[in-house]
């Protein structure tokens, strides 16, 4: 166990070159104990190197790395005995049965007969597996599959829990369970590291978010912190006629207008609070309006702001 | 609890989950296993009474024609099996490897020795079955091996030092191999050479070249020994040779896997 003040990862001038292709370059992060701490960015932002790094799976080329208190090039056996990784590639055995994949995560952290099945039956009921827990895992849904994925990697108790990309290709009801799950492993007081595309994602799970992209931190925060940055949040008013779009931009003077299309777009998070103020105010004016669209940032817009790009473009990067 | 201790737990655990692998996916085992008893058949029965009038007494075990020819062929049929066997360890490691699972393992505080201990011991185990199973064909075929207990224990103790060499360089290949495919179609090599070998003629009969090829290859030596074992024909230097050939194979492929398992670079 590591001093209560040290923090739970710590890197720093962390650079990886995969042959001529810089993947990370001069990466700095803390995460400390017992908190959320997301990655966010497009594919090819260097999310999953950062990862296999701190796992021990590949070395980094310069920088230092620590995680729960253990050097990762030098101690990697120290750090593989505190941490737990879900990986972006389901990491079951399909031929074996659910029960199979959790008592061989049991047999192989050393646990004993009697406290391994304890164990499982606890980490079983836990992500809702009981009734599958006999069929191989073959016939498993994706969702199910990676519910026993994070089940597996909670069998050995670990301090520091890696999740890279924990929901992508889950269907919307899935990445619930899924967040759910997430989220009850914090109130067990372990430290969580998890990368993800998804803004609401980082938004809903993690305490801190730091959004990488080209390998290269480009801004952390608190998710109020980086949406504060965001200019993308936005009410969009469409008018029928010329006379009320002249009459709401009166009203809304931040707002930008659009004459041609009779558009107006009001800075706002699309709350109902200010919502409400913004239909009361047009009512007061008797201005009728056509179209009303609320316009909540995403991770395009952060990208956006914090980089003066788009971040599709980097999709194929 | 020492190093020692937890390699030989976490090999003996990860030895079971590939045994369970293998029974939940027998068909793999069926088509290897099918292979040297096809030969097995199609040689005896086709070939084998042309054949085994070209041996000599000594050669077919005091046996004529058809008879002699299985006594002569089955040795090198069970090293066939071996063969064949191998390539589905080199299709298991491939698809361990190419799969989520093994970055599991890694990032775990698991024995370093143990994830390849255990394919290892599950292959030789598979193996050892085959070869009983293709030894109770040629057994029912009219094989009469002539060896004494102790004889016996030789051939079986060759057999799985021959199966355990094999077993290493197909789990290097495995390892090598980018895809499954590739896994499954390099050891294939390995099944051709027992025919350029003394396993299903005698090497006299063969052409200078070869002749020449045949001789130094590590398939003659062990077809001769077995052979020699089983059937009481004369083994002489071939016994040393063959486990010189088992000993460096097993052990320039086990270094060769451990290398390539240590670097392997991430997808």
């Amino acid at each position: 166990m590591s001093g209560a003040r040290e923090p739970a990862i710590s890197v720093s001038g962390l650079s990886k070159s995969f042959g001529q292709t810089a993947v990370l370059d001069d990466v700095d992060l803390t995460v400390a104990e017992g908190t959320v701490f997301a990655l966010l960015g497009p594919n090819g932002a260097g999310k999953t190197t950062i990862v296999r790094i701190l796992s021990t799976l590949i070395p980094a080329d310069t920088g230092e790395a620590q995680v729960a208190g253990h050097d990762v090039a030098s101690d990697p056996d120290r750090v593989r005995s505190a941490i737990g990784v879900t990986g972006q590639f389901s990491a079951v055995d399909e031929l074996m049965t659910g029960e199979e994949n959790l008592r061989l995560m049991a047999d192989l952290h050393h646990l004993g007969r009697v406290v391994g099945a304890a164990r499982i039956a606890e980490l079983l009921d836990r992500f809702d597996l009981v009734d599958a827990a006999w069929r191989p895992v073959s016939t498993y849904s994706g969702g199910m599959r990676r519910r026993l994925d994070l089940a597996m990697t909670l069998v050995g108790s670990p301090q520091v829990i890696f999740l890279d990309e924990p929901t992508t290709g889950l269907d919307p009801r899935s990445r619930r369970t899924m967040w759910d799950s997430i989220r009850d492993l914090v109130t067990d007081g372990v430290t969580i590291l998890l990368t993800t595309q998804y803004l609401d994602e980082a938004d809903h799970l993690a305490d801190r978010i730091a959004v990488l992209d080209h390998g290269r931190i480009v801004a952390e925060g608190s998710a109020e912190e980086l949406k504060r940055r965001v200019p993308g949040g936005h009410v969009r008013l469409r008018f029928a006629t010329p006379e009320a779009l002249r009459a709401a931009a009166d009203l809304f003077e931040g707002g930008s207008r659009d004459d041609e299309k009779l558009v107006i777009q009001v800075p706002g998070d699309g709350g109902v609070a200010s919502l409400r103020r913004l239909l009361d105010q047009l009512d007061d004016a008797d201005v009728e309006v056509e179209h009303l669209s609320i316009h909540t940032p995403d991770l395009d817009d952060v990208f956006f702001a914090v980089t003066g790009h788009p971040a599709a473009e980097k999709a194929s990067a | 609890m020492s190093a020692l201790a937890y390699t030989v737990i976490d090999s003996r655990t990860l030895l079971r989950r590939n045994l369970r692998r293998l029974r939940r996916y027998p068909s793999m085992t069926l088509i290897l296993i099918g292979m040297p008893i096809v030969f097995l058949l199609l040689f005896v029965f086709v070939f084998g009474g042309q054949l085994g009038h070209g041996l000599s007494s000594q050669l077919a075990g005091g046996h004529a024609g058809r008879d002699g020819y299985l006594n002569y062929v089955t040795p090198g049929i069970l090293l066939m099996t071996i063969a064949a066997t191998v390539q589905g360890t080199a299709i298991v490691v491939a698809m361990d490897m190419t799969g989520g699972i093994i970055d599991r393992f890694r990032t775990m505080a698991i024995a370093r020795a143990a994830v390849l201990t255990g394919h290892v011991l599950a292959s030789l185990i598979q193996t050892l079955a085959s070869i009983a199973v293709v030894l109770g064909v040629a057994i029912a075929l009219g094989f009469r091996p002539t060896a004494n207990p102790l004889d016996w224990l030789a051939a079986i103790g060759l057999l799985a030092l021959f199966a355990f060499a094999l077993i290493w360089l197909a789990t290097a290949l495995g390892l090598a191999a980018k895809s499954v495919e590739t896994a499954s179609n390099t050891p294939m090599i390995l099944t051709l050479l027992p025919f350029l070998s003394s396993s299903f003629v005698p090497t006299t009969t063969m052409p200078e070249g070869l002749r020449q090829f045949a001789a130094y290859q590590p398939f003659t030596p062990v077809t001769e020994t077995l052979r020699g074992l089983l059937t009481g024909t004369h083994i002489g230097t071939h016994a040393i040779v063959a486990i010189a050939w088992s000993v460096g194979i097993a052990a320039g492929s086990y270094l060769w896997a451990r290398r390539l398992y240590n670097q392997r670079q991430p997808r």
